[in-house]
C-alpha cells in the first residue's frame, strides 16, 4: 500500500467476478432462450416467467459482466497509462462492493417482480440511488488518478473511458429522475411520449457510451499491447472520438420510429445515426490497423484473434445499426427478432469478445504468471464463442426478416395474410437454432472459469511495480513532441 | 414542436442540430492533412506504460469520403423532411400525412370488395363463401387474442361457439357487441347477501342450480338471500341478456365455477369489458365478422 504499487488488488477483483457474473447472465439468457422455444420451462414459477426474467439477464450481461470488465480494465488502464496509482485510497474498494451490492440488490429484486418499466433501468429507486452513488466515486477515483498522472499526455484509452464514466453519471441520473411511492415503487418524473424519449435517449446512450466508449477505452490499451505495435493513428483518435461524442447523443429517437414521438425528433434521430456510421469505423480501422505489420500473430496468437474478431463483429454492427435507423428500413425491422440479433452482435461479438480477449491478459498478469493456465483452453473458447454467435445472430437475421414480411403480408381483400401466432410458429426453429448458439457461447464462459481457475491457483496475488516514465513523456515534456 | 410554446426552443435545437453536424465537418477538414510522397509515418513522440505508442497516420481516404457522404445525406435530409425545429421541410413530408395517403390509398383498393357488404343482411353474408372467408381472416386477425382461434374463449373471455349468449345471439345483437364493445357489470354484492356468511350460502345455492357439488344446508340458506340477486339474473337464474347477466343454470362459467370462484364474485363484483370497434373496424368488416361470427352456430337453416 504505497505509492511506488500499481492498485492490483481492486483488478483483480473485478476481473474475477466479470467471469463469475458473464456466467450467470449468460446462463439466465440460455434459459429464457429455451423458454421461448418451449414456454413450459417457466414451470409456473412467478419468479421463473420470461418477463422477469429477461431485465435480470440483461442487467446481468450488461452491467454485472459488462461493468465489472470496464472497471478492471479501466482501473488497470488509467494507473498504467498515467503511471500512478489509483487515486481515492479507499474509494476504489468501496466500488467495488458497492457495484457488487447493485447487482446482488438486481439478482433479488427482478425475479420479485419490481421493475420500474424502463428499459436497462429497471431497478427501483434505492438501487438508483446507490448506482449513482457508486458511479460518481468511480468518477472520482478514475479523473483523479488522472490528475496525478506522471505522464504529460493523456492517452486514447483514457478518453474514452472517461466519456463513457461522465456520460453515464448524467444518463442515469437525468433518466432515473422518479417519485417514490414507497420502499419499491416510483413513477418516472416525466410523461407520456416525453418519458419515452428520455428512456430512449438513455437507452441508446448506455449503447453509445456504455457499451461503446467504454469497450473502445479497453480496445485502446489491450489491442496496441497485445499486438505490440503502435496504435494506427492518433489524428484518427481525434475525429472518431469527438464525432462519436457530437454524434451518439442524438441517435435515442431511432427507437421509436414511427410513434407519437414528433417528425422533426424521428428526423434527427435517423440523420445521426447514419453519420455516426463513419465515426463507429474509425475505431474499428484504429484497432484492426495497430495489427499492420504484425498480422501474422493472428495465426497463433488466440487472445489477439478474440480481441481483432471483437471488431469485426463491432464493425457490422455499426453497420447494421444505421441501416435498421433508416425510417423504411425500421419499418420492416422494428420490434421484430431482427433487433435481437442486431443486439447480440453488438453485446456477444464486440463487447464480449473484447472483454474475454483482455481479461486473457490481464488475468496473468495480475496473478503473476506470463500467461493463462491453458492457452489451448483460450482457442477452444475462442472457436466456441465465435461459432455460437454466428449461430445466434444469423437465426436470428432470418427470423427478424421472415416476421416483418409475414406481418406486412395482405391479401387481395386487403386482410392480413398471416395471424400473429403463425409468425410464432414459423420462428420456432429458429428460436432451437438460437438457443443452440447462446448454449455454445455460454458453454465457452466454463472454459474460461477453469481456465482462470487454473491460472489463480498456479500463480499468486501480486502488485505491479510502477515504472520510470519514458524519456520525453513526462510532466515537463514539451505540449507537442 | 408543441410542447414547446416559446419560439426560441425550435432555433434552439435546430441550432445544435447544424452545430453537431458542422463540427463533424470541421473535424474532418482540421484532420485532414496528405502524407507527402515517400515520407515515412512516425508516431507523435509520446509513451506510456513502456511500450504504448502512437503512430500518426492520415486518415484513410476511403473513410473520410464515407463521412463526407453521411455528412452531406444528413444535411440534405433536414432540407427536405421535418428535422429543423418548426421547419417542415422542402417536401412537406409528414407522417400524418403519409398514415393518411396509405389510408386513402388501401381504401381505393380494398374498398369495393368491402363496399357491397354494406347493405346486405348479415344472414346473407353469412351465406356469401368469399365473405366467410374473409370473416375468419379478420377474427383471426382482430378477435383471436381474447375469444382464441376457435372463438371458444377462455376465463373471462366468452365462447362464441357454443349457444351461450350473455347479450344475445341474433345477428344485430352480436353486430351491436362488435361496434359499440360491452360492459359485463357486476356491483359487489358481499354486504347485500350479508356479509362473508351469506356469500358462502348464496354460491352454494347458485352451484346447486346447474347440480353442482354443494353444500344442501347452506344453499337452501342461500336461496332467500339470492332475491338480492334475481333483479339482474332473474327469478329462475336463467339470466337477462338485455343486461349482459349470465345464465347460471347452464355449467357455462365466464369467471370460473368453482365454490372459491363464485364466491369471489358474489363479494367483489365485477367489470368485464369488451371494447367498442366500431371507430377501429367501420361498419363493412364489422357487418363481415358479425356474419362469421353467427355463422358459427346458426342453425343449420339459417346458415345454408
Amino acid at each position: 500500500m504505497n505509492d511506488t504499487q500499481y492498485n492490483y488488488k481492486v483488478v483483480r477483483q473485478f476481473a474475477v467476478m466479470t467471469v463469475v457474473w458473464g456466467i450467470v447472465g449468460m446462463l439466465v439468457g440460455v434459459l429464457i432462450a429455451a423458454q421461448l422455444a418451449w414456454p413450459a420451462l417457466n414451470f409456473d414459477i412467478p419468479w421463473l416467467t420470461y418477463g422477469r426474467l429477461r431485465p435480470l439477464h440483461t442487467n446481468a450481461v450488461i452491467f454485472a459482466f459488462g461493468g465489472s470488465a470496464l472497471f478492471a480494465t479501466s482501473y488497470y488502464a488509467v494507473q498504467r497509462t498515467s503511471h500512478a496509482r489509483l487515486f481515492g485510497g479507499p474509494l476504489a474498494a468501496f466500488t467495488f462492493w458497492g457495484w457488487q451490492a447493485v447487482i446482488l440488490l438486481a439478482a433479488v429484486t427482478l425475479p420479485l417482480g419490481y421493475n420500474t418499466s424502463k428499459e436497462y433501468a429497471e431497478l427501483e429507486w434505492p438501487i438508483d440511488i446507490l448506482i449513482a452513488v457508486v458511479w460518481v466515486s468511480y468518477a472520482i477515483v478514475f479523473f483523479g488518478t488522472i490528475a496525478k498522472r506522471k505522464v504529460k499526455h493523456i492517452y486514447v484509452a483514457n478518453w474514452f473511458f472517461g466519456a463513457y464514466i461522465l456520460t453515464i453519471a448524467i444518463l442515469h441520473i437525468i433518466n432515473s429522475a422518479e417519485v417514490p411511492a414507497g420502499m419499491l415503487k416510483s413513477y418516472s418524473a416525466y410523461a407520456g411520449v416525453q418519458d419515452a424519449m428520455v428512456q430512449w435517449w438513455y437507452g441508446h446512450n448506455a449503447v453509445g457510451f456504455f457499451l461503446t466508449a467504454g469497450f473502445l477505452g479497453m480496445m485502446y490499451y489491450f489491442i496496441p499491447k497485445q499486438a505490440g505495435r503502435p496504435v494506427y493513428s492518433y489524428r484518427l483518435s481525434i475525429v472518431h472520438f469527438w464525432a462519436l461524442i457530437f454524434t451518439y447523443m442524438w441517435a435515442g429517437p431511432h427507437h421509436l420510429h414511427y410513434t407519437a414521438l414528433p417528425d422533426w425528433a424521428q428526423s434527427i434521430g435517423m440523420v445521426f445515426s447514419l453519420i455516426l456510421l463513419a465515426p463507429s469505423w474509425g475505431g474499428m480501422i484504429n484497432g484492426i490497423m495497430t495489427l499492420s505489420g504484425a498480422w501474422h500473430k493472428l495465426r497463433t496468437d488466440p487472445i489477439l484473434k478474440f480481441l481483432i474478431v471483437s471488431l469485426s463483429f463491432y464493425g457490422m454492427s455499426t453497420f447494421e445499426g444505421p441501416m435498421m435507423s433508416i425510417k423504411t428500413v425500421n419499418a420492416l425491422s422494428h420490434y421484430t427478432d431482427w433487433t435481437i440479433g442486431h443486439v447480440h452482435s453488438g453485446a456477444l461479438g464486440w463487447v464480449a469478445m473484447i472483454s474475454i480477449g483482455s481479461l486473457y491478459y490481464l488475468l496473468p498478469r495480475l496473478f503473476g504468471r506470463t500467461e493463462m493456465y491453458s492457452v489451448k483452453a483460450i482457442t477452444l473458447h475462442f472457436w466456441i464463442t465465435t461459432i455460437g454467435i454466428v449461430l445466434y445472430i444469423a437465426s436470428m437475421w432470418i427470423a427478424g426478416v421472415m416476421q416483418g414480411l409475414m406481418w406486412r403480408a395482405v391479401n387481395e381483400d386487403g386482410t392480413l395474410t398471416y395471424t400473429f401466432v403463425e409468425s410464432v410458429k414459423a420462428t420456432y426453429p429458429y428460436y432451437v437454432i438460437r438457443l443452440a448458439g447462446g448454449a455454445l457461447v455460454f458453454s465457452g464462459m466454463l472454459v474460461m472459469a477453469w481456465n482462470m481457475v487454473k491460472t489463480i491457483t498456479a500463480g499468486k496475488s501480486v502488485e505491479g511495480e510502477i515504472p520510470p516514465v519514458a524519456a520525453g513523456s513526462g510532466l515537463d515534456a514539451p505540449a507537442h513532441a | 414542436m408543441s410542447d414547446f410554446v416559446d419560439g426560441f426552443w425550435s432555433l434552439y435545437v435546430a441550432g445544435i442540430t447544424l452545430v453537431s453536424i458542422v463540427a463533424c465537418a470541421l473535424l474532418l477538414t482540421m484532420q485532414h492533412k496528405k502524407r507527402p510522397a515517400g515520407e515515412a509515418v512516425g508516431t507523435t513522440g509520446h509513451q506510456w506504460d513502456e511500450d504504448l505508442a502512437e503512430y500518426n497516420n492520415p486518415l484513410p481516404k476511403w473513410w473520410m469520403w464515407l463521412f463526407w457522404i453521411t455528412i452531406v445525406f444528413g444535411l440534405l435530409y433536414l432540407v427536405l423532411y421535418p428535422g429543423m425545429g418548426t421547419f417542415k421541410g422542402v417536401l412537406g413530408w409528414s407522417s400524418v400525412g403519409q398514415y393518411q395517403a396509405e389510408q386513402a390509398s388501401a381504401d381505393t383498393t380494398y374498398g369495393p370488395v368491402f363496399r357491397k357488404y354494406a347493405s346486405m343482411d348479415i344472414e346473407a353474408i353469412a351465406r356469401d363463401p368469399q365473405a366467410k372467408v374473409m370473416g375468419e381472416r379478420m377474427f383471426l386477425t382482430y378477435c383471436s387474442q381474447c375469444h382464441q382461434s376457435d372463438a371458444r374463449g377462455a376465463t373471462h373471455f366468452p365462447n362464441l361457439a357454443d349457444n351461450d349468449w350473455l347479450w344475445g345471439g341474433d345477428p344485430q345483437a352480436i353486430l351491436a357487441t362488435i361496434m359499440q364493445g360491452r360492459n359485463g357489470l357486476m356491483p359487489p354484492m358481499g354486504a347485500a347477501v350479508g356479509g362473508p356468511e351469506g356469500v358462502k350460502e348464496v354460491a352454494n345455492y347458485v352451484l346447486s342450480l346447474s347440480g353442482a357439488t354443494h353444500d344442501a344446508k347452506l344453499a337452501a340458506a342461500g336461496k332467500a338471500k339470492f332475491a338480492a340477486c334475481a333483479a339482474c339474473h332473474g327469478p329462475e337464474a336463467k339470466g337477462n341478456t338485455a343486461l349482459g347477466a349470465p345464465n347460471l343454470t347452464d355449467k357455462i362459467w365466464l369467471h370460473g365455477g368453482s365454490l372459491a370462484a363464485i364466491s369471489e364474485q358474489i363479494d367483489k363484483g365485477r367489470s368485464n369489458l369488451m371494447p367498442a370497434h366500431k371507430d377501429f373496424l367501420g361498419p363493412e368488416r364489422s357487418r363481415i365478422i358479425a356474419a362469421y361470427v353467427w355463422g358459427l352456430t346458426a342453425p343449420p337453416a339459417a346458415a345454408k
